[in-house]
């Protein structure tokens, strides 16, 4: 294959994908041939019921976890392990509480060999992106859970990548901080030119935050659903699209 | 309510609380009872030994009252007696603890990381830890000979096992999604050693230092017991067997206040290296 156009960049297509656990030495299906087409630049949300596989197919995205059969090509290349194209926002902070909020942003450029110097003003960059400048030099410990989270938010877009996999990253957080958190991430991923897929289970997050939601069914030999969400940003959460989406869904869940 | 209501109701509480109580007492008063509440036993006991010695509720000549055996402490230091024993005493503790830390901690690093290495050498570990290194000592005498070599050496074998073990606590502790995040961001072995598993077992390390840093100055009155004629805990034995009791609670009271300037040195260092585990830094 000759070089990728721009175009391409951040582009995910997971093929024939299956992955099943030993449960009691019996098998446990959770992913059963999973294909999907993630464009670049968009930004899809993976929601499903708990132990719907959500958290295994995001594990396997980032490299973590290795599939049983199938592929996930990034830009038109298969990959497997963990990739500098990828950056993983976990539910917790995952913050390292020896080291400074500017030092924890600057992890994952000093892991890749980027300069002291240079390393330090970018995260300070990102540090000030998510609205935590005046915390530069505290540590996780002196800081609210919304605040750790941010870092870590701010840690996974200084290494600039391409595809940001996100596991319910907002999940521990009050309603109140996390709708002002959803409102950033808007904002950051307007800003940042990044692929984004994000786990979660709050069906309001990922019609505000989603361009199409995949909801990964209970039982195995279901077809994935997609849903496209087509409203201008940012979202009204109060619109009456918007509200059709949740009934839509709910409906899709059973519960409404 | 408004505030200012608020202020009011609680200005009068605050009013019917005994005025009588200066200022100053209460400063007096906030500044002895943390004092009282962290030695308050220490000094208890410390009365109760004064009283009962003097009181000759206990044989004094066993148990001397204290100012005989703060005289004894005093006199002889300020003799210099006591100057060659303190020296030697601390180069065998110093140099059994350096050698436990030296080969300790990388020993404890690696077994806390490697599964193989870990139970390859678990039962060795389990069986010795069981046995007291004062067991050993005569095993150790046999071995390396009465001198220098074999009193160094049971020193460094009582203070081998707690800096060890805490080592291995401490790495095998990590939390795994730490590492797991540093495995994201391309970090390999070595890195996630050097950044995530080293820091994180740091304040479990001190943990160890601290107990074998006392373990190393009380062992001496043991390790000198046999075969020397100098020493802290020599001074203990000798002071014993010529009955001079106050000079031997003396020499057993200066290795107890090394132990105390030990355990605090290494406090501060640990403050020091683990600012970020701190309430308020
Ligand atoms: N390491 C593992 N070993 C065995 N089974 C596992 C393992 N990880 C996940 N599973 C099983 O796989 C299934 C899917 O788990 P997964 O964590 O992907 O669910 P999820 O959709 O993320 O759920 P939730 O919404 O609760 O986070 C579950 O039934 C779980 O028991
Ligand atoms: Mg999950």
């Amino acid at each position: 294959m000759s070089l990728a156009p721009a175009t391409l960049r951040g582009e995910v297509t997971i093929r024939h994908l299956s992955k099943s656990f030993t449960l009691d030495g019996r098998p446990l299906p959770v992913l059963a041939d999973v294909n999907l087409q993630v464009r670049s630049g968009e930004s899809l949300a993976i929601v499903g019921a708990s132990g719907s596989g959500k958290t295994t197919l995001l594990r396997i995205l980032a490299g973590l976890d290795d599939a049983d059969s199938g592929e996930v090509l990034i830009d038109g290349r298969a990959v497997k392990g963990v990739g500098s194209e990828r950056a993983v926002i976990f539910q917790e902070p995952r913050l390292l509480p020896w080291l400074t909020v500017l030092e924890n942003v600057a992890f994952g450029l000093d892991t890749r060999g980027v300069s002291r110097q240079e390393a330090r003003s970018r995260a300070r960059r990102y540090v000030q992106l998510v609205g935590l400048q005046s915390f530069e030099n505290a540590y996780p410990r002196q800081l609210s859970g919304g605040m750790a989270q941010r870092v870590g938010i701010a840690r996974a877009l200084a290494v600039q990548p391409e595809i940001l996999l996100l596991d319910e990253p907002l999940g521990a957080l009050d309603a109140m901080t996390k709708i002002s958190m959803q409102q950033e991430l808007t904002r950051i991923w307007r800003d940042e030119d990044v692929t984004t897929i994000l786990v979660t289970h709050d069906l309001e997050e990922a019609i505000y935050l989603a361009d199409r939601i995949l909801i990964l069914p209970r039982e195995k030999n279901a077809e994935p659903r997609l849903i496209e969400i087509d409203l201008p940003r940012p979202r009204d959460r109060s619109s009456p699209e918007f509200v059709r989406h949740r009934e839509e869904l709910l409906r899709l869940f059973g519960l409404h | 309510m408004s505030y200012e209501n608020v202020n009011s109701t609680l200005g009068a509480d605050f009013r019917l609380r005994p005025s009588a109580t200066p200022r100053f007492a209460s400063q007096v008063q906030a500044f002895v009872s943390p004092l009282l509440a962290r030695y308050g036993i220490v000094l208890g006991f410390l009365a109760l030994w004064q009283i009962a010695s003097t009181q000759g509720w206990v044989n004094p000549s066993v148990f001397p009252p204290l100012d005989l055996i703060l005289s004894a402490l005093w006199d002889s230091l300020a003799s210099g007696a006591l100057l060659d024993d303190i020296a030697i005493s601390l180069q065998r503790s110093g140099i059994a603890f350096a050698a436990a830390v030296v080969i300790g901690i990388p020993l404890g690093l690696v077994m806390g990381q490697a599964r193989i290495v870990e139970q390859a050498l678990d039962p060795l570990l389990q069986f010795f830890r069981q046995t007291s290194a004062l067991a050993l000592y005569p095993v150790f005498i046999l071995l390396l000979g009465l001198g220098e070599t074999s009193k160094v050496f049971v020193i460094f074998w009582a203070t081998l096992f707690p800096i060890l073990l805490a080592t291995i606590g401490g790495v095998k502790e990590v939390d795994t999604k730490l590492v797991e995040m540093a495995r994201t961001y391309g970090a390999g072995r070595l890195t996630i050693f050097r950044r995530v598993v080293l820091p994180a077992s740091v304040p479990a390390i001190f943990v160890g230092l601290r107990l074998s840093a006392t373990t190393a100055l009380l062992l001496l009155i043991a390790a000198e017991m046999i075969g020397a004629n100098k020493g802290i805990g020599f001074q203990v034995m000798n002071a014993q067997y010529n009955f001079q009791i106050p000079l031997m609670f003396a020499a057993i009271l200066l290795l107890a206040l090394l132990g105390l300037v030990a355990n605090a040195v290494l406090v501060l260092l640990q403050r020091r290296l683990c600012r970020w585990a701190q309430p308020n830094a």
